[in-house]
């Protein structure tokens, strides 16, 4: 309960603080904002930061509007073109692309030089394409292996660091009658989670990357040798069967049940893991094993933001808004174990004292050397993401269709990066 | 004077024959050439251009049909899928005959039956589809749990197996089609001329050989209709997919409207020249039937005069 307590005071102190210093510029008209904040939590979360803003500014009139997760992916377009918000949601990364290039994202760069973004470097990377940036970003989390400690316990395993070790553990589970892994990849996305890390542990961040920017084939023998890794898991039996049949939801009972021991997700699955009655004392987390020595780790951490339209018709305000999220008292406000229960991008941002996030941020600070990745949707180009993340599925499911696989991907690839 | 009393009449009273039709078609001629005839020209004029729904269109020409029909395997999947779907879809109408016949009685309760089977159409198709891709559940799944007992195991579950997705959701759809093509008959059997069936029972005539010779041709207009729906509801089945499958596995049961979405509308998608491309290749399709339902009509048509 004390994380409750820290973030409620926390988020008293940031009022007040703010409201004192925001008096100096005085902001009015209208500030539209579009969010996709839609689950409970988090509208929560977006209803409280405009009522505060509102609170600091009497003049301003927020109008915050709150669109449903899912569907804004694809009604952003509408928005941003015909009577464009001040203030929208969306995501980092290549994800920005379409709209930076057609002009609709505000290129926001001289916001970045406001001496209080300093402390948002670690994120800047994200949010800058053709050496502009596009947004900010108010929040993220990160990915690894949840599992059961209790399995673990059962059969004598402990939190493994390398792929040997990996497989040994994978080993045993698989020898006790159960799965190592859950997965459900219906959806496709939870395969490139799993694409993100071996590549990234076999070849790096850069040839990773690399990759994603279509700089490399996918035919190329670096690229057979994280597919070959991968193998390794699916032919010792180490995924769930028939997991396309499943959403990443429907593959949580079977960890919750004890049939799988373990399942490479973002921390927003430990909210469902717990609801689904696991405790904290079933439960932990392990980075992803080192599988090359020689490369630095990678992690996927996918950061979620706001931009601002060109269209904007309050930009002032707008910006006004952005530092507002990003301040260091408001990021450990709304991310704090009550509210998103996610990471702060602000490093002077007090983190929750939850211990999956305190595990996240503690990996993510220390033991990230080799870059953040933004997650395979989010860094590959929308084309290339959907026809690599089908792939990735059929791969998982049929391994020796891997030739048809990459030369598909080598046929998409050479057309979509033109 | 003749020639004066038609100058004294206004121009509308002179020509009130021929242009009254036209005022009562007006406002369904302009809606229809607002919301159907004028974006169909636009998706053709789309499909010759490169766009991603925001900025500027670039002109590519026939570059998209080329690349559709010059060997894209999505669009082979779905065009074969549709097939699929065209022909077992039309399992609907012998089925929704034999239903109609078996409800075509008086007995107890009788509208409470024809009101539960006519059930499934009445539902959204979006329940329809997640009823049954929970009943085809891996595992826990009933239908998994019958073929189990008789010793027949899909592998991946019956959505999650390539080579039976597409008929898993076939079947599905036929579920409410049959009831569609139910109700279709049910009332088509209420024309049934009585003198007819007298005479041909006088005649001998029973069981398949009556249904045959004399129900069926009775039918005819039932089972025109029926064909009509059930076929454009075959090439437009969108819905059963997107909920049951989402086109997966590996994008074995996309359909041609299905890949159209995909490629256009979808999450990652926004390729408009290319959706639109393969909108007006479904479009193509589509009028080769519906063209062959009009002829038929205006034969029949020429017919009664």
């Amino acid at each position: 309960m004390s994380k409750t307590f820290k973030g409620t005071i926390a988020a008293l102190s940031a009022a007040t603080i703010l409201a004192g210093s925001a008096s100096a510029q005085s902001l009015s008209g209208d500030l539209r904002i579009v969010s996709d904040m839609s689950n409970p939590a988090p509208r929560a979360v977006m209803e409280g930061l405009a009522a505060d803003f509102g609170a600091m500014h009497p003049d301003l009139n927020i109008e915050l509007e709150i669109v449903d997760r899912e569907a804004w992916k694809t009604q952003i377009r509408n928005a941003l073109t015909a009577n464009a918000p001040d203030v929208v949601n969306w995501y980092a990364a290549t994800r920005m692309t379409p709209y930076v290039d057609a002009g609709l994202f505000m290129d926001i760069s001289d916001l970045w030089e406001d001496p209080a973004m300093a402390d948002l470097a670690s994120t800047k990377g994200a949010m800058t394409l053709n050496g502009a940036q596009w947004g900010v970003p108010y929040t993220y989390y990160q990915w690894g292996v949840y599992y059961r400690k209790d399995i673990f316990e059962e059969l004598g395993l402990s939190e493994p660091t390398t792929w040997d070790e990996e497989i040994a553990n994978c080993q045993v589970i698989v020898d006790s009658g159960r799965a190592c892994y859950t997965i459900g990849s219906k959806y496709l996305w939870t395969a490139g989670g799993w694409f993100d890390y071996i590549n990234s542990r076999t070849n790096g961040y850069e040839f990773h990357i690399q990759l994603a920017n279509g700089e490399v084939e996918w035919t190329d023998d670096r690229v057979r040798e994280t597919f070959a890794n991968w193998r390794t898991l699916i032919d010792m039996g180490a995924f769930i069967e028939d997991h396309q049949a499943y959403s990443w939801q429907e593959a949580l009972p079977f960890m919750v049940d004890g049939e799988a021991a373990s399942y490479l997700m973002g921390n927003f699955a430990v909210a469902a893991m717990r609801d689904g009655g696991l405790t904290d004392d079933q439960l932990d987390f392990y980075q992803f094993p080192q599988i090359n020595p020689d490369v630095a780790p990678a992690e996927d951490a996918p950061t979620d933001t706001f931009h601002i339209p060109s269209g904007a018709q309050n930009v002032e305000a707008a910006k006004a808004f952005l530092l507002y999220v990003t301040s260091p008292d408001v990021q450990s406000a709304i991310n704090g174990g009550d509210a998103l229960g996610q990471l702060p991008v602000n490093a002077a941002a007090a983190v929750s004292d939850d211990k999956f996030i305190q595990e996240g941020f503690d990996m993510l600070s220390n033991n990230a050397s080799g870059g953040i990745m933004q997650f395979f949707d989010r860094d590959f180009p929308a084309e290339m993401a959907s026809v690599g993340m089908e792939g990735l599925q059929e791969f998982m499911v049929f391994p020796d269709n891997l030739d048809d696989i990459l030369e598909r991907l080598e046929d998409t690839r050479q057309r979509v990066y033109q | 004077m003749a020639t004066a009393t038609t100058q004294n009449r206004s121009w509308y009273r002179r020509n009130e024959i021929a242009v009254t039709p036209w005022l009562f078609l007006l406002p369904g001629i302009l809606f229809f050439a607002l919301y159907v005839i004028i974006p169909i020209f636009q998706s053709v004029w789309i499909s010759f251009h490169e766009w991603d729904g925001l900025g500027e269109k670039t002109w590519v020409g026939t570059a998209n049909y080329e690349r559709l029909l010059g060997g894209d395997r999505k669009f082979e999947t779905s065009f074969w899928n549709n097939l699929k779907w065209l022909v077992l879809y039309l399992l609907a109408i012998p089925m929704g005959l034999s239903i109609s016949l078996f409800l075509n009685q008086t007995v107890r309760g009788i509208r409470l039956y024809k009101s539960l089977f006519f059930f499934p159409f009445v539902i959204s198709q979006v329940v329809v589809g997640l009823v049954f891709s929970w009943f085809y559940l891996p595992n826990d799944g009933l239908f998994d749990v019958i073929t189990g007992l008789v010793g027949i195991d899909i592998k991946g579950g019956v959505l999650g197996n390539p080579n039976t997705a597409t008929y898993g959701i076939i079947a599905a759809g036929l579920w409410p089609q049959t009831a569609y093509c139910m109700i279709l008959y049910l009332t088509g059997l209420n024309a049934v001329d009585p003198e007819q069936v007298e005479a041909a029972r006088l005649d001998g005539a029973k069981g398949l050989k009556m249904l045959w010779y004399v129900i069926i041709p009775q039918l005819k207009p039932a089972t025109f209709i029926a064909f009509v729906v059930t076929i454009i509801g075959a090439l437009r089945s969108f819905d059963f997919i997107a909920v049951m499958t989402n086109g997966g596995p590996f994008g074995s049961t996309r359909v041609l409207s299905f890949y159209m979405f995909e490629e256009s509308l979808s999450e990652f998608g926004f390729r408009m020249g290319y959706g639109a491309a393969i909108a007006v290749v479904l479009f193509f399709i589509m009028l080769i039937f519906i063209g062959y339902f009009l002829w038929s009509m205006y034969q029949d048509e020429k017919g009664v005069r």
